[in-house]
């Protein structure tokens, strides 16, 4: 029965020593340990949350690169075959104002030389007409040495000029 | 496993072999010799769950070797006195004061007034339990402030060692008991309530240990758990919302319940109830646990009278089954603490209960 008596002595120093042991762990002791543990779990899952969000941007942000680079390949045959395009067109029009101008030049030299072959038998030609005048001269020299040769001459000119008259 | 059935086979062959040996040469002398120098098992085991004024150590011989620890009186008649209890190793009383064999104060000092009566005086001595008691505070507080500042100094690590396992102890408590027990709101009783289990964990493992400054029944002595449930009450009904009162006094149920009040009466009774059932649970269990350690090692000395081969056998089982129940103690040792918290963060819990949403 003895054993389910509290003990005054034992009581009174239960109370203080436990009362300290309450005081002291409850205010510098599991609050602190459950605060940072608590907080630990926090940042962990912040960090976590963290570390997922910016995978997800990565992710984001690959896809975004990635059509970038598509969009640059695009753009990029794009010029080139623009490029292609206007190199053609340019050897073109090189080519075709080099044929006309090459027949600019082709006309003015066949003109030119039309000129010069007009000219040149134009000169052939009072060449042509000195020397038969001056060969008429020497045969009609020769053939009028004689006065009636002279006269018959004459006469025939005048005929043949009435003849064209009439 | 197959090391499990070796060591059972041990055990059993170390206990069969003596007793099929026993009875084959039973000494009949000496019977009437060790009759007279029998252990009174009762009056062992009931000397080392109470508390004392020395701490008993062994016995070496005839010469007794204990730690005499300090003694604290105040008399009404010749006010405080302080010394040491190994003062009455040398004499039977001292300065009056004395500690009887028999009666009412067995084991207690007393004090003769002028009616030559045995008196208490108030006394507050350091005794085996105090004693027990002081060093397993000191002990509570240097681990849990140890891991406090380790958790102040690098709040970030994640801890290893001793720190370690103690964040697992405390957060399982704090998580897997009081959180779920209370409910919300719970912060503000979880670092009592971590007190208390801690408190009764330590003591009941300190318990355990048969060597100073263990195997004090601490948590087994009713003063104690006395305290704790005193302050369990205190605070479960302090904390007590309207609706918890409402609940006690003015049921909701059919108005005969009440108006001669029965159920406001039952409900009152088990305010009471709830934390003297924690104060016994508690007590019981450990002075049951240390009684039953005891019991079983009183059984080597107990059998000395029945022969060798007897005595050798039941020293067998008896460290058998004392190794078995060392175990089954360690985890009543947690277990104790376990329940003396959840119950409190359940009837803290029913204290704080939310109007019920009628529709």
């Amino acid at each position: 029965m003895a054993l389910l008596l509290p003990e005054s002595g034992l009581l009174f120093w239960m109370l203080i020593s436990f009362g300290i042991v309450v005081f002291i762990l409850t205010k510098f002791g599991f609050p602190v340990i459950i605060k940072m543990v608590e907080s630990r779990k926090t940042y962990i899952d912040e960090s976590l949350l963290i570390a997922k969000q910016t995978y997800e941007q990565m992710a984001v942000v690959k896809a975004q690169g990635e059509t970038i680079v598509d969009n640059a390949r695009k753009e990029q045959v794009k010029i080139m075959n623009e490029a292609a395009q206007m190199r053609d067109q340019l050897v073109k029009d090189a080519k075709e104002k080099a044929g006309i101008e090459a027949a600019k030049l082709v006309e003015e030299a066949r003109k030119q030389i039309l000129i010069e072959k007009e000219d040149a038998i134009r000169d052939i030609r009072r060449q042509v007409a000195e020397l038969s005048v001056d060969i008429a001269e020497k045969v009609i020299r020769g053939q009028l040495d004689k006065k009636d040769e002279q006269m018959g001459m004459i006469n025939r000119l005048l005929d043949e000029i009435n003849i064209s008259k009439s | 496993m197959n090391r499990l059935h070796k060591i059972l086979l041990f055990v059993l062959l170390a206990v069969l072999i003596p007793v099929a040996g026993a009875y084959a040469n039973e000494p009949e002398q000496k019977k009437e010799e060790q009759k007279e120098k029998q252990l009174d098992v009762r009056a062992f085991i009931l000397e080392h769950v109470s508390d004392s004024y020395v701490w008993h150590i062994t016995k070496v011989g005839e010469h007794e070797i204990s730690i005499p620890l300090p003694v604290i009186l105040y008399s009404k008649i010749s006010g405080w006195h302080v010394f040491l209890s190994s003062v009455f190793h040398e004499s039977p009383s001292y300065e009056g004061f004395s500690i009887p064999e028999e009666g009412k104060y067995k084991g207690k000092i007393v004090e003769k007034n002028a009616a030559d009566e045995e008196i208490r005086p108030f006394d507050i001595s350091i005794t085996k339990n105090v004693f027990a008691l002081l060093f397993s505070s000191i002990l509570m507080i240097v681990c849990i402030m140890y891991v406090a500042r380790s958790y102040k100094k690098n709040p970030l690590q994640s801890k290893s060692g001793f720190a370690g396992v103690m964040e697992m102890f405390i957060m399982n408590i704090n998580d897997d008991v009081i959180k779920p027990c209370i409910g919300k709101g719970y912060e503000k009783y979880a670092p009592y309530l971590l007190t208390v289990f801690f408190f009764v964990f330590t003591n009941n493992i300190l318990g355990l240990i048969p060597i100073f400054p263990g195997g004090a029944n601490v948590t087994g002595n009713i003063a104690i758990t006395l305290v704790l449930a005193v302050i369990t009450f205190l605070i479960v009904n302090i904390g007590g919302s309207k609706e918890y009162w409402k609940e006690i006094f003015w049921p909701d149920v059919p108005l005969w319940l009440k108006v001669p009040p029965m159920l406001p009466i039952i409900e009152l009774v088990g305010i009471f109830t709830k934390p003297f059932a924690l104060m016994i649970r508690l007590f019981a269990n450990i002075l049951a646990g240390h009684s039953i350690v005891l019991g079983l090692t009183c059984l080597v000395f107990v059998t000395v009278k029945l022969g060798v081969g007897m005595n050798a056998s039941m020293t067998g089982v008896s460290i058998f089954f004392s190794v078995f129940i060392g175990f089954v103690e360690l985890l009543v040792a947690y277990i104790q603490a376990y329940i003396f918290t959840m119950l409190s963060a359940v009837f803290i819990g029913l204290a704080r209960v939310e109007p019920h949403h009628k529709h």
